[in-house]
């Protein structure tokens, strides 16, 4: 099993390229492929986390084959404690979005889930991919598919949000594929060896200055309007509301990760010297993030909407973290980005199940949800105190950990970020209140049907780990611990020298 | 006797081809009279031999006529694209001309003597050479252009190709009697000698160069000379407007680019800043005016202007990683463009061509086949990974980077985000709207589809497996770096 890497990444698109050549009547047997495809995936992929070194810091499940030699790109992958919990949190999510679409999706099935599968090869590519060309490709290719996803599926006004949704990241991206050629060509011209590959390419120190801060802007430029920080979000709103529910529960809960991890797995390491210096700049971002996600979520009167805007608000928390650059924030921001992923790919999940029993998402068109459907309603409350960090959930450990993180680097941030999780509390709750309790206003509201075997199916597992990582993060923070302080030393040493360099040559 | 024989060799790929438009004269006054489907296959063999003789020839550097016609591996790599244009025009015309009512030997005939006048431009190494070549490409582009003479576009696009060609033809005898004059001599080594030895400062030998660059600038169609494209590519049949934005875009850089390397090399500073603004102009104007258009034809227009763009950029960075880059995005662009007209040139509506956005509403899911083409085409033309479209752009960007031209990659990565606009309406058109009145029929074409999955084959095949066609393209830029 040297090629299990490979394997989770390309069975997807066989499954499409099965599906593309099943016959179009049979909706049933379509969907049975895709979702059988998505578990096998997963299943596939389980062996990352039980055969995983948790010791080792470096890749693991390498794989390396030459693709344009005489341009240094090779097909490279390899998984760490960094994207590890990630191409999990995918593969995890895949199956229970394609069950929440069983019903939901009602047209061209056959589309859908090719869409979707391909959607599955290119995120995973992104989280395994360790050369910057193969990297690019995943990451470019995948936004097609979601393109398609929300273009086609999604909502009334779903044409604008998904050309916004594609301009707004292809720009970013674009400018990424400069930065990235001018690192290939510095790397080059100053090492001798052209490559693309990213564990040669972070050994390389760049020299503090002008070089590496633009470089480091339009990496960063690509990732936050990924993520996404304020002020590139203006995005995720539509894209949200318009999407269909599994388009929400894969950008919420698997997208949005690519901008943090993109953070996380490049800048940091690449551009050490410029991270460091724009840490302050970060923050406040990240800061404004949280805060400002959480007020306009406050006002929302569309509960996907309020939840869209909450992504915001919780991104923020990660980012925060990542750039503490110490063991506590780093290991809360990828726990946070876990959680995030669970929780609010849940809460979407909910809204949409709701959504398809009512036809509306307008907070007023609900209240006193708890005595028709009690068992919804109790789990969306565990998934709203989820989301606003109750202890004893999972979300608690990751914004516990990055305000530990906080505290020691930047205090006011720290104090600002934590009045968000009091800010989340109010929008979650009263959100809550508004469409669970009190008395039935509504009268086509007395007759909905609670959670049906299928919804149980798909929520019992996310609940499951929200309560896993609530009660024993050590599970899952233990994988993380090792790659994470390989990177701070990384961060420190390369910074250190870097500054040694600049102080060379005056 | 052994002159000949190279001489033979050295244009063996236009003979071929030109055997093969006599063959077709003769053949078109046989029987049957009625029609002429057979021609256009008779034809594609031909060009199948020329693409033949043309890989059986590779690695050969044959100078001949006095060095007035060279065949080197430059020559030939533009040689496989000139090919694979026309003969994927060849195939799209087939049905389309039988379609439209205007099914004629002289068709098939006339695309193939273009096709001569293009590979002799991709083998003139002098400056008389490359002029006809030149005429003898346009004269036939200028009748096909036209072909449908019923149309008033046709009429229209054929007299603006025609008056502003030969203007610009014009300007390209005037600059090479000036560079005559200059250096006293048109070979393009001869003229690398002499603005090596310090020609390049004389006023007369700039002033001519500056005319070669405006004929060359109207036959690539960069801005400012680009003004005829959207016209004569909305007027011309479809499958005429693929051969002008490949094949004949393909030949005028294969010149360009052996004058610029083989004579201008020495005072590259000079012309790089005059291509830079080229480039920028050509990208810029040609995004933004796409932006506008609601006729698929002319959209591709505008867009084969900033493409060019694109191409320019390559040529400024210059070395072999960007002039290869030129290579193998001429090579990318004929697939794709080749293959986005062929799809377009299915569309009917009514009994009439439909070539306008709305014409493309709800098409993918009718035909789902045919939007999945099309939209894979689109997307290369984007540059969108893995297809062969971004694969292009990224050696060229790189190129541009590693030349130190920061500035002329951004605004190329810029662009590329303004060109996605465009092209993804056609995308949200084919799969997010539904159409209004008739929806558009696609007409069924054995030939077409041919045409279709030649074309999808090179734009996946470069795409994912890119590294064996572009060792080719260095191969073929290197030897005229020395």
């Amino acid at each position: 099993m040297t090629h299990v890497l490979s394997l989770v990444t390309f069975v997807p698109t066989l499954g499409a390229a099965v599906i593309f050549l099943l016959p179009r009547r049979s909706d049933t047997l379509v969907k049975v492929t895709t979702l059988v495809t998505s578990v096998v995936t997963f299943a596939l992929s389980l062996p990352l986390y039980t055969r995983f070194d948790p010791a080792a810091a470096d890749y693991q499940f390498v794989e390396q084959a030459p693709w344009m030699p005489t341009f240094g790109v090779s097909y490279h992958v390899g998984v760490d404690g960094i994207s590890l919990l990630l191409v999990l949190l995918t593969t995890f999510l895949m199956p229970l979005t394609l069950l929440a679409s069983w019903d939901s999706i009602e047209r061209r099935w056959k589309e859908f889930a090719i869409t979707m599968l391909l959607l599955e090869t290119g995120m995973l590519g992104v989280f395994l991919a360790l050369d910057l060309f193969l990297f690019y490709i995943f990451w470019e290719a995948m936004l097609i598919p979601m393109y398609l996803i929300i273009g086609i599926w999604g909502g009334p006004n779903r044409v604008y949000a998904a050309i916004k949704f594609i301009l707004y990241t292809l720009t970013g991206s674009l400018l990424m594929l400069v930065a990235i050629l001018a690192l290939y060509f510095l790397h080059g011209a100053a090492t001798g060896t052209y490559t693309f590959d990213l564990p040669v390419l972070a050994r390389y120190v760049l020299p503090a200055g002008r070089a590496q801060d633009l470089l480091f802007l339009a990496f960063a430029l690509a990732f936050a309007v990924k993520v996404p920080m304020w002020p590139f979000h203006t995005w995720l709103p539509d894209a949200h509301v318009e999407a269909p529910t599994p388009g929400s529960v894969i950008l919420a809960g698997v997208l949005l990760k690519m901008g943090t991890y993109g953070f996380l797995r490049f800048c940091l390491p690449l551009f050490p010297q410029a991270t460091l210096a724009f840490a302050p700049w970060m923050f406040t971002l990240a800061v404004i993030g949280i805060l400002y996600g959480a007020w306009v979520s406050t006002v929302q009167v569309d509960i996907k909407k309020l939840v869209a805007y909450s992504s915001v608000s919780h991104l923020g928390f990660v980012v925060l973290g990542l750039f503490t650059l110490n063991p506590q924030g780093l290991v809360g921001g990828i726990i946070q980005m876990v959680n995030h992923g669970l929780s609010t790919g849940a809460l979407f999940l909910i809204v949409g199940m709701l959504y398809e029993r009512r036809h509306t998402r307008l907070i007023a068109d609900y209240g006193g949800l708890w005595t028709v459907v009690p068992a919804m309603s109790a789990l969306f409350l565990i998934v709203c105190l989820s989301s606003l960090g109750l202890p004893g959930l999972n979300g608690f450990v990751g914004e516990f950990l990055i305000l530990v993180g906080a505290f020691q680097v930047n205090r006011p941030a720290a104090v600002l970020a934590t009045a968000g999780i009091i800010f989340a509390a109010v929008y979650l709750l009263w959100m809550y209140q508004r469409v669970v309790f009190g008395p039935v206003t509504r009268e086509e509201n007395r007759r909905l049907g609670d959670l049906s075997a299928r919804e149980w199916v798909i929520l019992a597992p996310v609940l499951a780990l929200i309560f896993w990582i609530g009660v024993y993060p050590v599970a899952f923070t233990s994988k993380t611990e090792a790659s994470v302080q390989a990177l701070i030393t990384q961060v420190q040493t390369k910074a250190a020298a870097t500054a040694a360099l600049a102080s060379r040559t005056p | 006797m052994t002159d000949v024989l190279a001489g033979l060799v050295a244009i063996a790929p236009a003979l071929v081809l030109t055997v093969t438009g006599f063959v077709l004269m003769a053949l078109d006054l046989l029987p049957p009279r009625g029609r002429h489907e057979h021609l256009g296959f008779v034809g594609l063999a031909g060009v199948v031999a020329a693409l033949v003789t043309t890989v059986l020839l590779w690695g050969s550097d044959v100078s001949a006529f006095r060095g007035m016609v060279v065949l080197d591996n430059f020559a030939l790599f533009f040689n496989l694209v000139i090919g694979y244009a026309t003969g994927l025009v060849l195939l799209l015309s087939m049905d389309y001309l039988r379609r439209r009512g205007q099914e004629s030997g002289e068709f098939y005939i006339l695309v193939l003597f273009a096709a001569v006048g293009m590979v002799i431009m991709a083998s003139a190494n002098d400056l008389i050479v490359i002029f006809l070549g030149l005429e003898t490409m346009s004269l036939s582009l200028y009748v096909l252009a036209g072909f449908f003479r019923s149309r008033i576009e046709a009429g229209e696009a054929s007299m603006k190709y025609f008056l502003l060609g030969a203007f610009a033809s014009g300007f390209f005898v005037y600059g090479i009697a000036l560079i005559y004059g200059a250096t006293g001599s048109t070979n393009l080594d001869k003229l690398g000698v002499a603005v090596a030895a310090g020609a390049g400062r004389d006023p007369l030998l700039l002033i001519g160069f500056g005319l070669l660059v405006v004929g060359f600038g109207f036959k690539i169609s960069s801005v400012p000379f680009h003004m005829w494209t959207a016209d004569v590519y909305e007027g011309a049949p479809t499958s005429v407007t693929a051969l002008i934005a490949t094949g004949s875009k393909a030949a005028a850089f294969a010149a360009f680019l052996r004058l610029l390397l083989a004579s201008l090399r020495p005072v590259q500073a000079d012309w790089a800043l005059l291509l830079w603004g080229m480039a920028v102009l050509s990208m810029t104007v040609g995004n933004v005016v796409a932006l506008a258009q609601q006729n698929l034809k002319r959209m591709l227009a505008f867009s084969s202007i900033a493409h060019v763009g694109y191409m320019l950029i390559g040529v400024v960075a210059g070395g072999a990683l960007g002039n290869a880059g030129v290579l193998f995005y001429l090579l990318v662009y004929t697939f794709t463009t080749a293959g986005a007209f062929g799809v377009i040139l299915l569309l009917e509506r009514g009994g009439e061509e439909a070539v306008r956005l709305e014409d493309t509403a709800g098409l993918a899911n009718r035909h789902p086949l045919l939007g999945l083409a099309l939209t894979i085409f689109l997307l290369s033309l984007i540059g969108i990974p893995p297809t062969a479209g971004f694969v292009g752009k990224f050696y060229l960007f790189g190129a541009a980077v590693r030349s130190g031209y920061y500035w002329l990659a951004v605004i190329g990565v810029l662009n590329s985000a303004v060109a996605a606009y465009y092209y993804l309406r056609v995308i949200v058109s084919m799969y997010m709207r539904e159409p209004e009145g008739t929806p558009t029929s696609v007409v069924p074409s054995f030939a077409g589809a041919l045409a279709l999955v030649v074309a999808l084959w090179g734009v996946v095949q470069l795409g994912l497996l890119p590294a064996p066609l572009f060792d080719l393209a260095q191969s073929a830029v290197l030897p005229l770096l020395r």
